[in-house]
This record gives structure tokens, C-alpha cells and sequence, in this order.
């Protein structure tokens, strides 16, 4: 009995050890990133954001809009897990290289992938969550059917139905009735986004980014998943409508058939 | 060697050294942090120096990408100005100067003595505004005020992304070449140590109008690189001119074209390799009014070249720069004479050529704290007139130095700074033409806001 009991708190110690481990790691693809060498790296480039502990109160960043991520709390935007999950390490390293659009934090691409993976493992260090959870599993994409006129004008009718506007504003512009009433999770005011702006969104610039921040969205913010408000195929049908009002001259003709019917 | 020649020598250090008093040292720019709340340790390696994220933002034309670089985004007290000043102290020793046996008295002759003098001393104020006028036009404008002027060091407009391509920035105005290792950016300020030889070696004799590839030059730059600046190319057409305003010489265009590439390898992170290469011509005479030249009216121009190839290695906090530069000036440049007149020319005249290098490392423990050390040489491997002694002109230069940062914050930078450099010059001696030799130990504060 006192073997087996031994044993277990043998296996339970080992897993203990060997999460706090991995918390002190990250592992993207091939690169296994350091948290040691990671926090020098925080140091030089992202102290002034998010600060000494990573609560996002660096000295920058009061006059920053969006506020930096307070990293404590575990709570991420961009991920490819289901909201309310921790995000992978692919998510992070995603983030990082990529930067977030409309937002204090720009690409960081120049440095060097095992110097982003480094700084996953720190960033990892500042939460908890970190050692006693395990992130979701990535959603699933589905392909992505042909933009059309008829899938833009379904999307028209979603953005509506599902209230998109009421944030968004009617002409995606950011500025719905709701907007100024929005804020975060910490309270600070928040700006839904204009999605006239451009290509770029927070989260990324592809179909397919847009198509998982609706199933996963941004938690942290106002923004919520969709993923059992629509099918995948009325996801699509959102996103080819909204890439009709960020790049208005290759989706003119399907914007205007879409109006027309 | 005859005393001609030793009084040409003589002439080419003095020019030297007053070329080495025009270049100015330039600029971590915290109108940027404060633009965007970054730190001068995201940008500098340790500030003036760039690090690669640094070197991005640049080459983007001084954006972020971030959706935030047009001025439209920042409250509209933001005035994208800095200031950059260096009180410091120094010691200047040398220990071959001309001086008159009894001071005050010419004609008393002269002997070669060991001069030294040292003080409280500040090089003069930077005053750099830069940024971006509206997405994908970026500008950078730096006067300098010297002790006894004002002028501009720089002004540029750029057009970023052309097409929607970071391959195509078109930059026109007077602008630093996108030289391997950035003179105006170089840690060292001391008197000796404050500058690459390299890059303003002129041979004994040599009278280029051209006067060195630190020197910010007029003209325009179609430059380009790869998303993660891995990639980058320069390409710049410039005026004859030495960056002067006024074509001061001719109508002569030089070209200079810069190449690098960066690997990341497992072990040692970023390693990156790169040629570059200036060639150009330059007057032999002016037309000239009352016997003095008019300026403009260059006339016999003659080639020159400089062409090398450099490396930046990295091995975890240590960083290294190795450079290597090969120089040819046309005979007539090479003896100063015109070419209009080629009878001048001594027996056996022939072009200088010449070969250089340096090696530089960086110990960079914390973003607070980075030591310095540098050895570069140059070598003449023929000279313009056989009469010149064979190593006359080379030159051998070391520095040691650290710079620490106690502030370092999105709003202003200060640093402490202590140096110490040495140049010897083979036969330069202005009297015996034994080798003469520099010391320079510098301490203080640099700081910008």
C-alpha cells in the first residue's frame, strides 16, 4: 500500500515538475524557446508596454490605445483555441512576429524566430494558468468556398441578424450604437474595429484569420465566438462580406451585386 | 623622402583631421519612443548603434506597420523633434608635432615635440526631426549647430513601399550612403576613434574631390529590402559634390550600390554578409577667374573607386563587424595634377591603390551596458609617385570604450561614455618622417531628448 502510494505521489511529483517545466519552455514547430533567455529579450523590447511583471502597466503604456495585455491574467485575443482556452505557443509566436493591427504592438518579425520563441516561454512565466492548464486544441478551418455574390449578400443579411452592427456600426466602420459603451476586460474603453481600414485585421489579413477570430473571438473584449451562432458556411458568407467593405476595389462589382438584390 | 613630400603628407593629415572635425555624430532619435512609446533598446543595440529591428523600422521609412505611423494618430501637440548633446572631457596628445624651438619666434626653426592638452570640452548639438509626413512618405531633416555654425548634416524625402513593395523606397535629398556599418551611428566619439579611416582615406598626395563614404552625399536612393530586412540592396546616384550644396564641382555623378544578406543559424543566431561598392569621377582643374577657380567648372575629371565586402557576426552578447574596403584613385587624381597638364606628372606616376579593414566587437551584457574594441588598418600596395616612400600613408588605429545607460526610456536616453583610441601614421612625422602617433582618452555624458 505505502509502495503504491509512494508511486503515486512519485508520478504526481514528476508531472509537477514537468508541467512548471514546459511552462518555462515553448515549442513552435521545431524551436524550442527559453524563458531565461526570453525574459532579457522582454527586457529590451517589451518592458515599457507590458511591463517589469507583464500586467501590461508599463510606462508607456498609459498612452497607449488599446492598453498593452496583462499578461497575468492569461487571457489572449488572437489564438486558434476555443474562446476561453489558453492559446498555443504557436498562438503567441503568431502574435508576436505578426504584431496586432491598429495597436501599439507592431511585427516583430525582425528578430530572430528563436529570439520570438524565447519570449513565449517568458511570457508563459507570468501566469499560473500556464503550469496548471493545458491549452484547447486548435479549431478546425474548413476550405473556404468561392466568394460570391449571393455568399456576400447572406453575409450582408448575418451582419445584420447577428447584431455585428450594433458595434461594427452599419458601414463597418466601428462606430455602431453600442461602440462607445464597449470596454475590456479590465474596463479600459475599447474601439470595435473599422473594417474599412484596410486589409489587416487584429488577428491577422487572411480569410482564414477572419474566419477563426469569428469562431474563436477575441476574448478579452466584446468580441464573441460565434461558433454555435452560425454554421461554417455562414462564417464564410460574414467573411466575404466584410473583405467587401475593407478592400472595396476587388469586391466592388460583388459589393454592388450584393446591393442590387 | 624629400621635404615636398613630407609637406604633401603633412597637407593630406591636416586635411584629414579637419574632414575628421566635419563629420558629426549622429542620432538615436527619441522623437520616435515617444511616438510610439518603444525604448531606445528596441531600436539600438545601444543607441546611436541600430539593432535589426531598428534597421527595419528605417528601412520601412520610419514605420512600424502598425496601422499608427501616419501623423493622423498622434495627439496633435506631437512634434516629432530631438536634441543630442556631449559635454564631456577629453586628453588629445601627440607625439610628433611640428613646434618652434622658441615659442612665438618662427625663425627660431622647428623641432618635432610631444604636444598634450586636455580640458572640458562639447562637440556641438544635434537637432533631428524625422518621421513620417503621411503613410509611405517618410522624411528626416538634422542640423547641426557647431561651436561657431549651423549647417545641415541631412534632409531627405523618401517614398515608401512603392507599388506596395518593400523592395521600392525612393529617396531624394542629402542622406547618409547605406554604408555597411553606419559611420553616423558609430559608438566611438573621441577625436581619434570618432571615425572609420576607411571610409575617408585619401592616399599620400591625392587631391579627389571626393572625400570619403562617411560623408552624407546628394542625390537619390532606390533601396530595398525583404519583410524581415534579411535582404536589402541599395542603390544611390549622387552629385560629385561631397554632399555641399551649390555644385561645388561639377556635373559629375557617382554611383553607390550596397548589398547584404542575414542568416539565421541555430547556434549562433544572426549572421550577415554583404559587398558594397562607390565609383564615381572627380575634377583635376577649374576654369578659373583671376586665378581662383570658379566653383562649378570642374573640369578633367578623372575615376576612382572603392569596393569591399564586410560581415557582422554574432555569437550570443558578443557582436562583431569585419570590413574590408579596396581603393584606386585615377593617376592625375592620385598626384594632384591636372589633366589637362599630364607633363606634370612625375616619372613613373602611376594611380594609388590601396587596401583596408577593420574588425569591431560589441559586448553587449544588458540593453544598459555595451563595451567597445576596434583595430583598423589601412595599406598602400602602390603609390602614386614612386617617390613616396612605400608605406607612407598607412595607418593603424585601436579603441576601447564601454558605454553605459543609466537612462534609458521611451522619452529620453543618457549615457555615460569613456574612451580611448590611438591612430599611428607611417611617416607622417612633419619633420623627420618617423611614424606619427594620436592619443585621444574621452569621458562624459551623451545624452538626447
Amino acid at each position: 500500500m505505502n509502495t503504491i502510494r509512494l508511486s503515486h505521489i512519485a508520478v504526481v511529483l514528476v508531472s509537477l515538475v514537468s508541467m512548471a517545466a514546459s511552462a518555462q519552455e515553448s515549442h513552435i514547430d521545431k524551436l524550442t524557446g527559453n524563458a531565461k533567455h526570453g525574459k532579457g529579450l522582454y527586457q529590451r523590447y517589451c518592458i515599457f508596454c507590458h511591463g517589469t511583471d507583464g500586467d501590461g502597466r508599463g510606462e508607456s503604456a498609459p498612452y497607449l490605445n488599446p492598453k498593452p495585455r496583462d499578461f497575468t491574467k492569461a487571457v489572449f485575443k488572437c489564438r486558434s483555441t476555443p474562446s476561453g482556452s489558453l492559446p498555443l505557443d504557436s498562438d503567441l509566436y503568431d502574435t508576436i512576429t505578426r504584431g496586432i493591427h491598429a495597436s501599439g504592438m507592431p511585427s516583430w518579425k525582425p528578430l530572430l524566430k528563436q529570439e520570438r520563441a524565447d519570449l513565449v516561454a517568458y511570457i508563459k512565466t507570468f501566469s499560473s494558468s500556464f503550469q496548471e492548464e493545458k491549452p484547447g486544441k486548435a479549431v478546425v478551418i474548413p476550405a473556404e468556398p468561392p466568394s460570391s455574390p449571393e455568399s456576400v449578400k447572406r453575409g450582408a443579411d448575418l451582419f445584420q441578424s447577428m447584431n455585428c452592427w450594433a458595434c461594427h456600426g452599419k458601414d463597418g466602420r466601428g462606430h455602431g450604437p453600442s461602440a462607445a459603451t464597449l470596454t475590456d476586460n479590465q474596463g479600459n474603453p475599447i474601439t470595435p474595429f473599422d473594417f474599412t481600414s484596410g486589409r489587416s485585421f487584429k488577428c491577422g489579413e487572411t480569410d482564414r484569420d477572419m474566419f477563426r477570430d469569428l469562431v474563436t473571438g477575441l476574448d478579452g473584449t466584446p468580441m464573441p465566438s460565434f461558433v454555435g451562432a452560425m454554421s461554417a458556411d455562414q462564417r464564410w458568407d460574414v467573411v466575404h462580406y466584410i473583405r467587401t467593405l475593407s478592400d472595396s476595389k476587388k469586391h466592388s462589382v460583388a459589393k454592388n451585386d450584393a446591393k442590387g438584390q | 623622402m624629400g621635404i615636398v613630400t613630407l609637406k604633401k603628407t603633412g597637407m593630406h593629415l591636416l586635411m584629414l583631421g579637419t574632414l575628421l572635425a566635419l563629420v558629426e555624430t549622429a542620432h538615436a532619435i527619441p522623437a520616435f519612443a515617444r511616438k510610439y512609446g518603444l525604448p531606445c533598446s528596441a531600436c539600438h543595440e545601444a543607441w546611436p548603434m541600430l539593432n535589426n529591428f531598428g534597421q527595419t523600422f528605417k528601412d520601412n521609412g520610419y514605420q512600424l506597420g502598425n496601422g499608427r505611423d501616419a501623423p493622423i494618430y498622434q495627439e496633435p501637440a506631437y512634434w516629432p523633434i530631438m536634441f543630442r548633446a556631449t559635454p564631456f572631457w577629453h586628453r588629445e596628445s601627440n607625439n610628433r608635432q611640428a613646434v618652434d624651438v622658441a615659442a612665438g619666434n618662427p625663425s627660431s626653426g622647428q623641432v618635432e615635440s610631444s604636444v598634450t592638452s586636455s580640458g572640458f570640452d562639447l562637440a556641438g548639438v544635434d537637432l533631428i526631426t524625422a518621421g513620417t509626413i503621411y503613410n509611405n512618405i517618410s522624411f528626416f531633416v538634422q542640423p547641426f549647430i557647431g561651436n561657431n555654425s549651423i549647417t545641415l548634416s541631412q534632409a531627405w524625402a523618401r517614398l515608401d513601399n512603392l507599388a506596395g513593395s518593400h523592395w521600392l523606397n525612393l529617396k531624394l535629398g542629402k542622406f547618409e550612403l547605406d554604408e555597411p556599418i553606419s559611420q553616423e551611428r558609430q559608438l566611438i566619439l573621441n577625436n581619434t576613434g570618432g571615425v572609420y579611416y576607411n571610409y575617408f582615406f585619401t592616399p599620400p598626395g591625392d587631391k579627389n574631390f571626393f572625400q570619403g563614404l562617411g560623408l552624407p552625399q546628394l542625390g537619390v536612393e532606390l533601396l530595398g529590402h525583404s519583410g524581415d530586412d534579411s535582404t536589402r540592396y541599395s542603390v544611390a546616384v549622387v552629385s560629385n559634390s561631397n554632399g555641399q550644396t551649390g555644385l561645388p564641382s561639377n556635373q559629375a555623378y557617382d554611383v553607390y550600390a550596397n548589398f547584404n544578406q542575414s542568416f539565421e543559424t541555430s547556434w549562433f543566431g544572426r549572421q550577415q554578409v554583404g559587398a558594397y561598392g562607390y565609383v564615381g569621377e572627380s575634377p583635376t582643374f577649374f576654369q578659373t577667374s583671376g586665378g581662383s577657380p570658379i566653383p562649378g567648372t570642374g573640369m578633367g575629371n578623372r575615376s576612382f573607386y572603392r569596393l569591399g565586402a564586410y560581415g557582422h557576426w554574432f555569437v550570443n552578447k558578443f557582436d562583431f563587424y569585419t570590413f574590408y574596403l579596396h581603393g584606386s584613385d585615377n593617376v592625375f587624381l592620385g598626384n594632384g595634377v591636372a589633366a589637362n597638364q599630364p607633363s606634370s606628372l612625375p616619372i613613373g606616376a602611376v594611380g594609388p591603390v590601396w587596401n583596408g579593414g577593420f574588425i569591431e566587437g560589441h559586448y553587449n551584457p544588458t540593453p544598459r551596458l555595451i563595451f567597445t574594441g576596434r583595430y583598423e588598418l589601412d595599406r598602400m600596395s602602390r603609390q602614386a609617385n614612386p617617390g613616396i616612400r612605400a608605406d607612407s600613408g598607412n595607418l593603424d588605429s585601436w579603441t576601447i570604450g564601454y558605454r553605459w545607460y543609466p537612462i534609458m526610456s521611451p522619452r529620453a536616453g543618457l549615457a555615460w561614455t569613456q574612451e580611448y583610441s590611438r591612430v599611428t601614421n607611417a611617416g607622417a612625422a612633419p619633420l623627420s618622417g618617423k611614424d606619427d602617433t594620436h592619443d585621444s582618452y574621452l569621458m562624459g555624458f551623451d545624452f538626447d531628448f
